[in-house]
């Protein structure tokens, strides 16, 4: 990290801290999942919306948080190329034994 | 047979019956205790386990769910015991993968030029195969929540109920869970810059 970049995070840090309606990004982590959820009081969401605004790091974090919730739906969803067509025979007859014990 | 009798007792007596209802759904029940277990023999155990539970309680389903939902349940049940049995819910570390910040609490996040698109990402098998080890990568404990939240829809009381945890740690893990994977699926999703 440079100087000047540490200088800059700094500064942001501080003016998150100290600013009045301004949340830092350790606390807007805290408030994702409620935002997402639709769950955060409208105060608190204009916050949160407003620390988006001025937070690139935050901003983009989201971005690829929400497309990871995606990704994750893609890749384990049980749409219908999930299920196996081959279930083993072997398996159907050592379920239907089972029943039988 | 069907499974959309709501409020009938389901009849199902003889064994031309029951290979009926196994055929119909062992497959999407394999699917998914493999989901849960990442194991295909762990999955095929937990499928054996989920018909006998269902044989013995046949008799006491009274249709106020689908056939497919009570199945569903079942297995989801069956798997969650499963994991417990082999250790894998004990909660494991999961913080090398969660979000860094610096000493002023400022998000450490290197620039996204693009972000990869859900189409990209699984329509390349090298891509969909990274995916795959990345959820591999998270500890069960976390995964498995992300799977009854995220996949299997499930809402957060009854993830609760189902890994007897409370609702808080239902949130937080999923939470970790979604940004753990998010830190160790960045390499894919910024496929197209490495190009």
């Amino acid at each position: 990290m440079t100087n000047e970049n540490g200088m800059m995070r700094r500064l942001k840090g501080t003016m998150l801290k100290r600013m009045h309606g301004m949340i830092t990004c350790r606390e807007f982590e805290e408030f994702v999942l409620q935002y997402l959820d639709g769950e955060l009081p409208p105060k608190q969401v204009k916050i949160f919306e407003w620390h988006l605004r001025i937070c690139r790091e935050c901003r983009e974090y989201l971005a690829a948080y929400k497309r990871t919730i995606e990704i994750g739906r893609a890749a384990l969803g049980s749409d219908d190329e999930s299920i196996p067509d081959d279930v083993p025979e072997d398996l159907i007859r050592a379920v239907l034994d089972a029943r039988k014990t | 047979m069907s499974d959309t009798q709501q409020g009938k007792p389901i009849e199902i007596g003889t064994a031309g019956d029951h290979e009926e209802l196994v055929r119909a759904n062992i497959g999407w029940m394999l699917a998914l205790a493999e989901r849960l277990l990442r194991d295909r023999g762990l999955a095929e155990d937990v499928v054996q386990e989920s018909f006998v539970r269902a044989f013995d309680g046949l008799a006491n389903f009274e249709g106020r769910s689908t056939l497919e939902s009570w199945l569903h349940r079942i297995t989801v049940n069956t798997a969650l015991s499963k994991l417990r049995q082999v250790k894998r819910l004990a909660e494991q570390p999961i913080d090398e993968h969660l979000p860094e910040f610096d000493r002023h609490d400022c998000r450490i996040e290197l620039p996204w030029s693009q972000l990869a698109s859900v189409e990209e990402i699984m329509e390349s098998d090298d891509l969909r195969r990274r995916v795959y080890v990345a959820i591999d990568e998270l500890p069960d404990a976390y995964r498995v929540v992300l799977q009854l939240r995220d996949i299997e829809e499930y809402d957060t009381s009854e993830v609760a109920a189902l890994l007897d945890i409370t609702e808080t740690n239902v949130k937080v893990r999923l939470h970790r869970a979604r940004a753990a994977l998010k830190k160790l699926l960045e390499p894919v999703l910024r496929a197209e810059e490495s190009k």
